[in-house]
């Protein structure tokens, strides 16, 4: 009897699958985190791509949306089935560093173009030839590094101590923030690791403060971020604290709490979307985002990791009608044309700044795509 | 043609079509169970078979993975490493070897945990290897290692998924291959002994610690050989796909098809990536897109099935096609050669002054006995009295406190069962301690374990035919003499528990022993049975064996022994004849309380 | 490395020590009883400071949903159970403790407003809806696998894990969530700063284990559950039922789980699956105690949340390394000095 319904439920499962998708459509894979470490990045990503158009230039968007579990094995299978089942037009995703990178030998074999959302600056890095085919959407670490470096410079920071994820993202920031600090003579005096989901950091936190830095910078994503800096704070660290944008969303400030007030943290404009001058263009699309957002998932929900899919979804709708002039969708002429148009994008604004694409340039931000931000009285506030 | 022979030839032949039938995503998703078979494969040996329960396989996967991407995809090798840089077979073979080495090394230090250690010293090691990958900056670290190239065969390129399909399946067959000739050999029943206790396996000379060695790096290099075609599959290698999670969905894995089975291995790796698969793709169309259902449903769903088949899928899948009843017939084999046996009346076994504490309770106290060959010789005494513990400690099975004990006029106390068992000493246990699950031939065999010196290579590769066809032929001859003629074949668990001590007569016989120990081996016979074993028991003295018995059945002993001892409260209060012990006030006293 | 340092490190790991040792516990409670591994010990952890930071903040806990959910096909298998064996006067138990109990807890949390009741009722509530689930968990998963293999028992608690993250990340979010201290006041103790909460969890783990140790000595309840650890059959021939007996460890089990989460939530931030680390490191401990003996298995998990500690300060990117290496030698030592009696299965 239950094998009976096992088997019946095995066929019409069978059937779903087989259902086949309209050949005119534009597909687009979705490959995202939205369960498994980084999960609180790919969760607003998935909510977000439920919020992009349906239709480009009168084609109709099909999105085919899969969780890869932060794990690379599942991220490669989801971009394999893309290209050889759904033969998607391009992909967007992944969420995180390693699954993007994994994920650009499938995609560029396949000659499909691929929109990451995460922050490796190697994920386009162009001495790659396989990056031809891949964007990217949020900044690279670099950029927000050289921000952070910046500030504390001009604060007069002489020694800054790195707690960061002991993971790819930690990994990443540290690379590359250490490198612009050393440059600038700025002293890195500590470098500490922490995993996202520990319940104590007394350790670090004592090496820390026992190197005496001036600053700390806290690289962590989202709310366990918090952690370390409330150890610090109640361990009596007076100094300054500084935060990656992979903190910029409501749960931080509000697991944080008073702990955090005079935060410094860099991020994409979208942040403090309402607080940029009207001149600046990217306050239109910026606030134009977060109002869809948050009109399905609730004031105060957006986080700036689903403007990322936005982005992407952004760079597609200027890139694609150029391309349906060259081919129809669903063949290898239209990737190679919608990878063209993707590269050849000038001054499109997106919530996190403004695009100027180019052979050498797969990101194609300039200092317009981040902004140094406080947390003041519980908020986000733009420095100006 | 056998059905199970027809079964899996079809399925071969599925096999080797199935690239052509499926679509690519589907030749993509057989090329994953493959890889994932291979690690379970590993598992059925050492968790399902062995059991040893390791959830770090995923760690040895990553060795693999490492290793052919270091020296595959490194543009500047340090000039040590350049040697054997750039070409992935070479890498295959530096995995293997730094794998073997690297699950010596861990199951040396690891496998001599006991229990529940063990487990735990898998996760240990396990999580500790994954971080070691994430922190090293050679290996790039958490972000890992891009640009892995194609794998290639005398030059030509495995581009295609089903390019790869064919190689991955090709190493999983063989593996199977290799793992189902090694369990149908003489190493093979040792490591099947394991599962059953190290106690029974080293009284019948089995080096148990060795046996465990074995199959843990066999596990491991089959991880090696799946991680090393993950990387040039997947071109790309960090940590997160060896960490404990994935270690523990390995076992998953071999649990849900069947973990005693070789075939097991492959069902429960299909059944996990199609379901989890089909999941994903079925789940948002029926509950929305919002939630992240996978995971619940699947849950839900493995423990549903585990409920419905605790011994994994593979045999409902078996009971679903039953085998055609085979034609069997006994195994028949040149004589293994024979000890040459000591003459009569030779002191085969000494017993002097031995002492045997646990804590604070001396069982044996000052014991004195001897054997002689063609003796039977029957140790007698109430329950407690501290009988299993002499035998234990002749055997080697435990060690004495203080005193000694020679065989064949050889200290043997101090020595481990399976060198003990070597000289010629055999035993039987007072619980039965027989492979439920084997075949009585298989069963009885293992006592012939010291006789037969074939290892593992070549019983993988069947190079060992000739000699397992000796052992199982002598099997079959002590089988036929305890009068079990008619079960060769036959489970051992279905036999009612009397034959089945006999059974464990037949396996001590089968070492060839000068020395016999039976524990009990009366117990449950019925009348005639009784008869039959004195009979056999007597033609064995008639043979020059020297026999030493604990029994209880006081008619049985009387009739048969030429001596006896008593003992009592671990004391020794009699020896002589059956008459002389019958007639002992001391004796007396002890049996029937008080009498006189 | 100075003594001050050295005292925090300390302080710092007998902290995590206290909340590892509890869950050993709990652990080794569930192994003897039960023969099951319990792996999802920790999702009890996270589910226990989530409710109630779910409380704290107003919202409906979606445990209750759960809570609701699982009572409701609890009675459903029971009645149907009761009704074939022709057991009716149990009909009413079942309900009662299944559907009303359940809708009891659910009325409570809708018509009061329990973010504004003072924090012992806000702990109460949560552990009420968190409580039932453990007897509710091995009614509906491990009481059809009572004989069992010890691996297949692992193996199905594995897949409850798995789902119970996934229930987590469906009911609270990827983010965490931090609860209100017990205690906002700060002790001086030999020049140190002690925070009110860390006392709290070093005195109530104390405390627990006192009332886990008189529950067993003195309630009948407690001398059947210890029977039964002891031997399983010989308990049964007794009149002990293995039935309750495992509903009665995994009541405790999970109140201790519950417990220890909403004591360490205000001083960490609990994620939907901070658990299964927690977990782990006190089956470290409780595996170090042989699954078999409490007071080892304590100190164990003692040992393994100072090891953290100390190594987070040395090497904190190889504290992981460094914490797991170091388990090997003493599990070796474990396994050497333990006499070890074969098990028949």
């Amino acid at each position: 009897m239950i094998k009976k319904q096992m088997l019946a439920g095995f066929v019409g499962a069978c059937a779903v699958m087989a259902a086949p998708f309209a050949l005119a459509d534009i597909s687009v894979g979705v490959n995202v985190s939205a369960t498994g470490p980084a999960a609180s990045l790919g969760i607003p990503e998935k909510n977000t791509i439920a919020l992009l158009p349906t239709t480009i230039a009168g084609q109709k968007i099909n999105y085919i949306v899969l969780d890869d579990a932060s794990d690379t094995t599942t991220a490669v299978k989801n971009v394999r089935k893309f290209v050889a089942e759904d033969k998607v037009d391009v992909i967007i995703g992944s969420t995180i560093t390693p699954n993007s990178l994994a994920m650009i030998d499938v995609a560029a074999d396949a000659e499909t173009p691929m929109i990451s959302m995460a922050a490796g600056a190697k994920i386009v890095d162009p001495a790659n030839p396989k990056v031809k085919w891949i964007f990217k959407t949020p900044q690279n670490d670099v950029q927000m590094s050289t921000a952070i470096v910046e500030h504390m410079t001009n604060a007069g920071v002489k020694t800054v101590a790195f707690i960061g994820f002991a993971d790819a993202y930690g990994e990443g920031w540290f690379n590359e923030f250490s490198k612009i600090a050393e440059a600038r003579k700025l002293h890195v005096v500590a470098n500490e690791r922490y995993n996202r989901s520990d319940t104590s950091v007394t350790g670090q936190v004592l090496k820390v403060m026992a190197a005496k830095p001036d600053a700390v910078l806290v690289a962590g994503s989202g709310t366990p971020a918090a952690l370390p800096q409330k150890v610090l704070k109640e361990k009596g660290y007076a100094g300054k604290f500084y935060q990656t944008h992979g903190v910029a969303n409501k749960d931080f400030i509000r697991v944080c709490g008073k702990d955090c007030e005079g935060t410094f943290l860099p991020a994409g404009p979208v942040l403090v979307a309402a607080q940029l001058p009207d001149s600046n263009p990217i306050k239109k699309v910026a606030l134009d985002y977060t109002t869809r957002y948050e009109k399905v998932q609730g004031a105060g929900s957006t986080s700036t990791f689903g403007a990322h899919a936005w982005d992407a979804g952004l760079l597609l709708q200027n890139a694609v009608p150029v391309a349906l002039k060259k081919a129809k969708p669903g063949s290898k002429e239209f990737r190679a044309a919608l990878r063209d148009a993707l590269e050849g994008l000038k001054n499109v604004t997106v919530s996190h700044g403004i695009v100027n694409m180019s052979a050498q340039d797969h990101l194609g931000f300039d200092q317009r795509a981040r902004v140094m931000v406080v947390i003041e009285n519980g908020a986000w506030k733009l420095l100006k | 043609m056998r059905r199970d022979r027809f079964a899996l030839t079809v399925f071969l032949l599925l096999l080797s079509l199935a690239p052509w039938l499926l679509g690519e995503f589907h030749v993509t998703l057989l090329n994953y169970i493959g890889l994932y078979s291979i690690v379970a494969l590993g598992l059925v040996l050492l968790t399902g078979v062995g059991g040893l329960t390791s959830f770090g396989q995923a760690a040895f996967v990553g060795l693999g993975a490492y290793t052919t991407a270091w020296l595959t995809a490194t543009p500047e090798l340090p000039a040590w490493a350049a040697l054997v840089g750039g070409s992935p077979w070479v890498a295959l073979l530096v995995g293997l070897a730094l794998t073997a080495l690297f699950a010596f090394v861990l199951g040396w230090a690891t496998l001599r945990l006991s229990g529940h250690y063990l487990p735990l010293g898998t996760i240990a090691w396990g999580i500790a290897i994954y971080f070691l990958f994430g922190n090293i900056e050679l290996l790039g670290g958490h972000t890992g290692i891009t640009g892995i190239p194609l794998l290639s065969i005398a030059g030509f390129e495995l581009r295609d998924s089903r390019h790869y399909y064919y190689l991955i399946w090709a190493m999983l067959l063989a593996a199977v291959w290799l793992t189902s000739n090694l369990l149908d050999s003489r190493e093979g029943r040792a490591i099947r002994a394991l599962k059953g206790g190290t106690v029974m396996a080293e009284s019948m000379g089995v080096n148990t610690p060795r046996s465990k060695v074995v199959i843990f790096i066999i596990a491991a290099l089959f991880a090696c050989v799946s991680g090393w075609l993950y990387a040039h599959l997947q071109r790309f290698v960090n940590p997160t796909p060896f960490g404990l999670h994935i270690g523990i969905e390995y076992l998953f894995m071999a649990v849900i098809g069947g973990a005693a089975h070789v075939w097991g291995a492959l069902v429960g790796a299909t059944v996990i990536t199609v379901l989890k698969q089909g999941l994903q793709e079925i789940l948002p169309k029926i509950l929305g897109a919002s939630g992240n259902f996978e995971v619940i449903v699947f849950g839900v769903m493995m423990i549903l099935m585990l409920q419905r088949a605790r011994d994994g899928l593979w045999p409902l899948l078996v009971h679903w096609f039953p085998r055609g009843e085979a034609v069997r017939s006994a195994p028949v084999g040149e004589r293994l050669s024979q000890r040459t046996p000591p003459t009569s009346g030779t002191v085969l076994l000494e017993v002097k002054d031995a002492v045997k504490k646990f804590g604070g309770l001396v069982a044996n106290d000052r014991m004195n006995l001897h054997v002689t060959a063609g003796e039977i010789l029957a140790l007698i005494g109430p329950n407690g009295a501290g009988k299993s513990t002499m035998f234990n400690c002749i055997s080697g099975v435990d060690g004495l406190s203080s005193g000694e004990i020679r065989f064949l006029g050889e200290r043997v106390d101090g020595l481990a069962s399976r060198d003990i068992a070597r000289r010629g000493m055999s035993r039987t246990f007072q619980h039965v301690r027989l492979l439920p699950a084997m075949s009585v031939l298989e069963n009885v065999a293992i006592g012939a374990h010291l006789r037969g010196d074939n290892g593992v290579a070549m019983a993988a590769f069947q190079l060992d035919r000739k000699e397992e066809g000796r052992l199982l032929a002598e099997a079959a001859r002590q089988i036929e003499r305890v009068g079990l003629g008619q079960y060769l074949f036959e489970q051992a668990g279905n036999l009612a528990l009397g034959q089945q001590r006999i059974v464990e007569i037949a396996r001590a016989l089968a070492a060839d022993p000068c020395l016999l120990l039976l524990d009990e081996p009366a117990a449950g016979l019925r009348y005639l049975e009784k008869q039959s074993l004195a009979e056999l028991l007597r033609r064995l003295r008639g043979e020059g064996m020297g026999i030493l018995l604990v029994e209880h059945d006081m008619d049985f002993v009387m009739g048969l022994a030429d001596r006896l001892v008593v003992m009592e409260f671990g004391l020794k209060i009699a020896e002589g004849s059956p008459d002389q012990v019958q007639q002992d006030p001391a004796v007396l006293q002890a049996y029937l309380g008080g009498v006189g | 490395m100075d003594i001050q340092i050295a005292l925090l490190l300390g302080q710092d790991g007998i902290t995590n020590g206290a909340i590892y040792a509890l869950l050993a516990l709990a652990l080794v409670l569930v192994f003897t009883v039960t023969r099951v591994i319990f792996i999802p010990q920790g999702e009890f952890v996270a589910f226990g400071a989530l409710t109630l930071a779910s409380i704290q903040a107003g919202r409906v806990p979606g445990t209750l949903w759960l809570l609701l959910g699982a009572g409701l096909v609890v009675a459903i298998i029971d009645l149907i159970q009761a009704v074939r064996r022709g057991t009716g006067r149990r009909i009413a138990g079942i309900i009662g403790w299944n559907i009303l109990y359940p809708a009891l807890v659910a009325a409570l949390l809708s018509l009061l407003r329990p973010d504004e009741l003072p924090q012992v009722a806000q702990v109460l509530l949560a552990l009420a809806v968190i409580v039932p689930l453990g007897p509710m968990l091995y009614r509906l998963v491990y009481q059809p696998l009572a004989e069992a293999s010890v691996l297949v028992l692992l193996i199905v608690s594995v897949a409850v894990h798995v789902t119970l993250v996934g229930l987590g990340l469906l009911f609270f979010g990827a983010e965490g969530s931090r609860t209100t201290p017990f205690s906002e006041a700060r002790l001086d103790i030999g020049g140190i700063a002690v925070g009110g909460q860390t006392i709290w969890v070093v005195i109530a783990s104390l405390a627990l284990i006192v009332v886990l140790y008189q529950l067993f000595e003195r309630t009948l309840y407690g001398k059947a559950l210890r029977a039964t650890a002891i031997n399983r059959v010989g308990a049964r021939l007794m009149g002990i039922s293995t039935t309750l007996a495992g509903k009665l460890s995994f009541l405790l089990a999970a109140a201790i789980g519950a417990f220890s989460g909403i004591l360490i939530a205000p001083i960490t931030t609990i994620y939907y699956d901070t658990g299964f680390l927690i977990g782990l490191k006190g089956f470290v401990g409780a595996i170090i105690g042989g699954l078999a003996s409490y007071p080892v298995a304590a100190a164990g998990a003692v040992l393994v949340g100072l090891l953290e500690s100390f190594s987070s300060f040395h090497a904190s990117a190889f504290k992981e390394v460094i914490v797991f290496t170091l388990i090997i030698p003493v599990l070796l030592w474990r396994s050497l000095t333990t006499r070890h009696v074969e098990e028949e299965e």
